[in-house]
């Protein structure tokens, strides 16, 4: 009997190789590995060291975040107000490194700004039942508009005593070559995977996605779930921004502009559903590396940058369609 | 000793009376099949159970000791356990992190322990068995016939010393085979020592399990008795009025 029992408790519906098989994430990587060994023959610009060097870091700002969004898409909801959030943390970041504080003062206050950010989206969202869209798209123009506040809408470039110090964290590259942006990104990326998949709380963001009336029914803390997920939104927005600051060595009050699409579309390529209960960390990675493979060789095959929109947009349909196809034909 | 007992357990919400003066016992290994038309008050009492709503008034004691709950969790604390109508199941998780839900199993130290899957599936495993349920502790709940979900909505019970399940509509919506699985399940629970509360319309569910049954109108119980001394005849006149009390 205990073999028998053992039999069903080892049952998969799928084999290993099924599941992987069956996963939007494997076909979108399987997309982005082919795209580059196109582009590896097509031009001879694309495999050059430099090349890969910048199309590593440039997707990191963009996958950090939306490691942060896969979270807040899984629980069902949105968040619109990264971009703006990356611009007021960069912000906060610069002038309190500019009026003379060290890094750490300046990162601290950077992060709490973030916190306290995500918190009140949280708050807002799972105590008060805002819908996510009306709290986050109003914090996308509030946090937009602190920033110009904050900076007096100038670009700071002098970041006090610790300006080299800050430099070399966003642009240099400490081990291997490897640009430290990408490093942030894989130790994030695997902490995230993670959570999601061994605590108690990726498990919690999981069943609030998939039956949040079941959850609360079952005595998960919902609220506080959901709350949690806005900041780490927020932070990974912060995150992203104090790295990206950095990198450019200068802030201005328009960086992060339009880039909560980007962020969404990265993750919704990669898998996430936006309907909720779906979503992996490679997942969003991958599809924020397709987006920049996109971006990068469309420009080293010559064509014309106005066409990035129509291919990253299309990128974003294809992928959500064979998520369809897929459902369609489970159900038949 | 009766597990549960109501003594004059009222509930107004303004002005609208709910459930008025009812007082009731359930022994242990007891079916106790709860009907009445819809609005008859049922489901306010069971909520009131399954601390969902205070009771206005009235007492309720648990094996003699006086019971008040703020929250539901609380009255699982207490070994009182809900199977929801819609089953309160989560379609993108396993069978297994459903019956687990709100009470997963971790290995490790404090803020340092992970999740055990392993354990999980062993315990999921066991209890589907207990059950006689063919639900796999790995298969997706999306994917499911309703009575299996109902297997794995009912083995969440099973996950701790339950002394009393309260049961919403659980054979409504799901096939005739299913409903035989349904009824052999709460079979089970009864056998095991537990007291069951089943709330249903169906007369003949109601009839092939419960040992005793309890009928509500207009917020007042207007019938208790054992099931072998009523009939489906009597209980519709009851639910409908067109008998005033037995």
């Amino acid at each position: 009997m205990a073999i028998t029992l053992d039999r069903a408790v080892g049952q998969r519906q799928q084999s290993w190789l099924g599941s992987i098989l069956s996963s939007q994430t494997f076909w979108v990587l399987i997309a982005v590995i082919a795209a580059c060994i196109f582009l590896s023959f097509a031009t001879d610009t694309f495999a050059t060291s430099r090349n890969l060097y910048n199309i590593t870091r440039n997707f990191t700002f963009v996958a950090i975040i939306a490691l942060g969004m896969t979270l807040v898409i899984i629980t069902g909801g949105i968040d619109l107000s990264v971009g703006s959030v990356l611009c007021l943390c960069s912000m906060v970041l610069a002038v309190t490194m500019n009026a003379g504080y060290s890094l750490e003062v300046g990162i601290a206050v950077s992060i709490g700004t973030a916190m306290l950010i995500g918190a009140f989206n949280g708050v807002l969202i799972a105590y008060l039942g805002f819908p996510p869209f009306v709290v986050t798209l109003g914090m996308l123009s509030i946090a937009r508009s602190l920033a110009m506040v904050v900076s007096n809408n100038t670009v700071v470039f002098q970041f006090g005593p610790d300006h080299d110090l800050l430099l070399s964290i966003g642009g240099g590259a400490w081990f291997f070559g490897i640009a430290n942006p990408v490093i942030y990104m894989i130790v994030l990326a695997v902490l995230t995977g993670f959570v999601l998949r061994w605590t108690r709380f990726g498990r919690y963001v999981f069943a609030i996605g998939g039956n949040e009336q079941a959850a609360r029914l079952t005595g998960v803390p919902v609220n506080r779930i959901k709350v949690t997920v806005y900041m780490v939104s927020a932070i990974a927005a912060g995150v992203a921004g104090i790295i990206q600051t950095g990198w450019l060595g200068a802030v201005t009050t328009n960086i992060g502009a339009g880039m909560e699409l980007q962020v969404i579309a990265a993750a919704v390529i990669g898998g996430a559903n936006l309907a909720g209960g779906v979503g992996t960390a490679s997942g969003a990675l991958i599809g924020a590396a397709l987006i920049e493979v996109i971006r990068n060789s469309l420009g080293l095959l010559g064509i014309s940058a106005f066409w990035q929109g129509t291919f990253i947009g299309g990128a974003t349909i294809l992928a959500v369609l064979f998520d369809r196809i897929r459902n369609l034909r489970q159900n038949d | 000793m009766a597990v549960l007992e109501l003594a004059d357990i009222s509930k107004h919400f303004g002005a609208i009376q709910a459930v008025s003066d009812v007082s009731l016992t359930l022994q242990p290994g007891e079916v106790v099949g709860l009907m009445g038309d819809n609005g008859a008050g049922k489901s306010t009492l069971v909520k009131m159970i399954a601390g969902n709503f205070r009771p206005s008034h009235g007492t309720m004691r648990m094996n003699g000791v006086e019971l008040v709950l703020h929250r539901p969790v609380e009255a699982r604390q207490h070994g009182i356990e809900i199977v929801y109508q819609d089953l309160a199941l989560c379609d993108n998780l396993t069978a297994a992190a459903n019956v687990f839900l709100g009470r997963e199993l971790r290995r490790g130290i404090g803020p340092m322990s992970i999740l055990d899957y392993k354990a999980m599936y062993r315990r999921a495993g066991e209890i589907f068995k207990e059950l006689k349920s063919e639900t796999r502790p790995r298969d997706l709940v999306k994917q499911m016939s309703g009575g299996q979900r109902q297997a794995v909505a009912i083995a969440r019970t099973m996950l701790s010393e339950a002394k009393i399940v309260l049961m919403d509509e659980p054979t409504a919506a799901i096939s005739v085979r299913q409903v035989a699985e349904v009824l052999n399940l709460i079979r089970h629970l009864r056998d095991s020592g537990i007291a069951v509360v089943l709330i249903s319309h169906r007369m003949p569910d109601v009839f092939a399990v419960a040992d005793r049954v309890i009928v509500m109108r207009r917020g007042r119980k207007v019938a208790d008795k054992p099931i072998a001394a009523s009939s489906p005849e009597e209980v519709t006149g009851l639910i409908t009025g067109a008998l005033e009390r037995a």
